[in-house]
């Protein structure tokens, strides 16, 4: 008897179901934060858990896995992760994300644009879009059911008030299917428009909050706005310094301490590609 | 003869083995101001915060006349609806400005909030309907963008009033709104209400202990005691023509400065 | 047919209940008629109930027994048992009232105690405002004393703003208590002359003067309030 270490993806079975129960409620209602029982991780709270235990609910031994955390593939909570997959499910996995059938992410929506039989995992701190300005969770969940959102223009307000123009660059609040506020995660508003009508199905866990929810594919996400300051995407002044994209979202990153600076794609699966396809272009 | 905008029917509350309110009844019109008052205990403030649905009662009806012409009965309405009827066509101001206010929102977004959850989703709009109720209430108009963190308490409480009435309210509840305010804050805050009152034609429920706020923003008033009215009608005539017993005592012991 | 005021067989007892329950009658049968034009003043000595009788008119006092039918606009209302909510309107529409001295309210300048009343009297604001200034005016309230809050007026001062306010709504019946009692001649004068034009205009006047020049230029009648006393001989 070879006596695997792990059962598969590492939860045991009924947890598992458990969670696809969570699933398919969240795939359901689009945008609503169903509760489930998370489980101890072998990570602690804030490195990911809510993303991995709905990878391990919905991963099977013929996915390929990809990870990236803030758009990279090579950090270290990324490789981890991945390992950690490639360990207790014995999975594939890739950095491309043309070849991923499952995708966990932190922070961010890849450039590619994602197909039907595509699943994107987000990694999810504070699930809930109003906690910030009403802290009671009994308060809240009567907000949603009663769709009483007036208060997330509030926040809006308050940013143009204050700055002049919306300030919220990243988590910022979304309608899903013309029903429940969202909060993305923390993704920059530049990946917002990805989120709409998207061929993939969109999974969002929050371990520590303990909460599930999906955007089914193909649904409407609008970003909140008001008529005389709508939503904008977030526009760069450069390209990227390795692959020239003018499309994707750029990293700063600062190459010396006299305030040399250069903006490279966050996406590195985006980025090598585009390098690549360069190379070749002027090799022929 | 239309129904009542407001008619309250045998309200009653316990706490235990104490009687807060005993089977409370009383109409009020449209455009009537009408103070509760008494000492603690008289189940003044039970009284008020049962009518406002934030409280259940015991036993009795509430019935309110909504803007179509039907009454409905506030303890079987949703809490959806009674929600809803609380943002738009009632008003809460509390005694204790912070209870009804966001103090980490600025004065502007308190204000604009009741229009933004009824769906209003232009900024320059909501803007200057802030800007112009700020004025209304009479707090400078470069205050707009500061919280009520910043607040006096006298501003903090016109701030709370401009929250309030900014859907133009029908009805009006007020649990002790000037208590708590300096004396010389308290005077000019009570002549804004009162216009405001008199100008927007509130019906207004208030809960006082001050038998002076009663007497200038109330036509009609309620003297409790111990969870029941004990004198009821006219302001100026139960405050300088007393019938009951309590009432005498209650009028004969205010302090004239 | 009551054209504005009638008073039917009014009986008026305080009873205290903080002095054991002691009884003190005041008046009983309180009878006589207030007509348009009319100005009607009670008379008799101190003490004899004349203030209680106005205000029990005015719903300020309750009525133990009697009538006090008010022709409020197309009604005819019994004010010793209307509600609440009937006298408020007969006040705003009907009846105005004068007392003897000023209510001071904090912080409210003289100029506005005046507009607010003429704006319950249903005018905007910008017409109530020319109104109140156009009566204090009348009453030589000087300009000066207009923006600020009566607490540090004479008493002279702070019932010409009362009278002021008092007139400002225009009311066909109004009560006044002693309203010259404080003013010099001058004021007085100014103060009969605005009685004279409001009766001319229809308004009905139920008044106490002391002033017995006072009384001789407006009164129409007397009536000695003495006939109805209740009270204990000294």
């Amino acid at each position: 008897m070879s006596a695997r270490a792990y059962n598969f993806a590492y939860l045991d079975e009924q947890t598992k179901r458990m969670i696809r129960r969570a699933i398919l409620k969240a795939v359901a209602i689009p945008g609503y934060q169903v509760p489930f029982a998370a489980r101890e991780m072998p990570m602690p709270y804030g490195w990911g858990t809510g993303g991995v235990q709905v990878t391990a609910a919905v991963i099977g031994p013929d996915d390929v896995l990809k990870v990236i955390d803030q758009g990279a593939d090579d950090t270290t909570n990324a490789v981890s992760i991945r390992a950690f997959f490639a360990k207790t499910a014995g999975v594939a996995t890739t950095t491309q994300t043309e070849r991923a059938t499952v995708i966990q992410t932190r922070h961010r929506v890849p450039e590619t644009p994602l197909a039907e039989h595509q699943i994107l995992v987000y990694q999810v701190p504070i699930p809930e879009p109003l906690r910030f300005l009403e802290p009671r969770e009994t308060e809240t969940r009567a907000m949603h059911a009663l769709a009483e959102y007036g208060v997330m223009h509030v926040k809006l307000y308050e940013d143009i008030a204050r700055h002049g123009h919306i300030a919220t660059t990243y988590a910022y609040p979304t309608r899903v299917a013309g029903r429940y506020v969202m909060d993305p995660s923390p993704i920059p508003k530049f990946d917002n428009p990805k989120l709409d009508d998207c061929p993939a199905l969109q999974l969002f866990g929050a371990g520590r909050e303990k909460r599930i929810y999906a955007i089914p594919p193909y649904t409407q996400v609008v970003s909140l706005d008001f008529e005389d300051h709508p939503f904008e995407r977030t526009k760069f002044d450069s390209a990227c310094a390795f692959c020239g994209a003018t499309d994707s979202f750029l990293d700063e990153v600062v190459t010396d301490d006299s305030g040399g600076r250069m903006f490279v794609c966050s996406d590195t699966d985006y980025c090598e590609r585009r390098q690549a396809a360069l190379e070749k272009e002027a090799a022929e | 003869m239309s129904a009542p905008l407001l008619a309250v029917e045998g309200l009653s509350k316990r706490f235990g083995a104490t009687h807060a309110c005993r089977s409370i009844s009383f109409e009020l019109e449209e455009g009537e101001a009408l103070a509760v008052v008494g000492e603690s205990g008289s189940g003044k403030t039970t009284l008020l915060h049962m009518i406002a649905g934030l409280l259940p009662a015991d036993s009795g009806t509430v019935l309110y006349r909504n803007r179509d012409g039907v009454s409905r009965e506030l303890g079987i309405m949703s809490e959806g609806e009674r929600r809803a009827l609380m943002r738009t066509q009632w008003g809460f101001v509390h005694q204790d400005a912070a209870r009804g206010l966001r103090m980490n929102v600025s004065a502007g977004g308190n204000i604009g909030e009741r229009l933004m959850a009824l769906g209003e989703r232009h900024y320059g709009r909501i803007r200057a309907s802030a800007q112009d109720w700020l004025e209304r209430v009479e707090i400078p108009a470069n205050r707009l963008d500061d919280s009520p963190q910043t607040y006096s308490g006298g501003m903090r409480q016109r701030l709370q009033i401009a929250r309030n009435l900014v859907t133009a309210p029908r009805l009006v509840f007020m649990d002790e709104p000037t208590g708590g305010l300096d004396v010389s804050v308290q005077a000019r805050l009570l002549d804004l209400m009162r216009g405001l009152i008199a100008e927007m034609g509130l019906a207004v429920v208030l809960v006082t202990h001050d038998l002076a706020v009663a007497r200038l923003l109330s036509n009609r008033i309620l003297v409790m005691k111990q969870g029941e009215v004990i004198e009821s009608g006219l302001t100026d005539r139960v405050l300088d023509d007393p019938q009951a017993p309590y009432t005498q005592l209650l009028v004969s012991s205010v302090l004239a400065a | 047919m009551i054209e504005l005021l009638a008073v039917e067989g009014l009986a008026k007892t305080f009873t205290l209940h903080l002095h054991g329950g002691r009884k003190l009658a005041v008046v009983a049968g309180v009878s006589f008629v207030v007509g348009p034009g009319e100005c009607v003043v009670l008379g008799g000595p101190s003490g004899v109930g004349k203030s209680s009788i106005l205000k029990i008119v005015y719903g300020n006092y309750a009525a133990d027994a009697g009538r006090i039918w008010l022709a409020d606009g197309s009604r005819v209302l019994d004010i010793a048992t209307a509600g609440p909510a009937d006298i408020v309107a007969a006040r705003r529409r009907t009846m105005g009232y004068v007392s003897q001295f000023l209510r001071v309210i904090p912080r409210v300048s003289a100029l506005d105690i005046v507009a607010a009343a003429a704006r319950d009297a249903g005018l905007e604001a910008p017409a109530a405002r020319a109104r109140a200034e156009h009566l204090l005016e009348r009453l030589h309230l000087p300009r000066a004393l207009w923006p600020l809050p009566p607490a540090t007026f004479s008493g002279g001062e702070q019932q010409r703003v009362n009278i002021a306010r008092g007139f400002v709504g225009e009311h066909r019946l109004l009560i006044l208590d002693e309203p010259t009692a404080s003013l010099d001649a001058a004021n007085r004068d100014a103060v009969v002359d605005l009685i004279d034009e409001r009766r001319s205009q229809g308004a009905g006047f139920l008044a106490i003067f002391h002033d017995e020049d006072v009384r001789a230029r407006v009164a129409a009648r007397i009536v000695d309030v003495s006939a109805f006393s209740q009270r204990e001989a000294a």
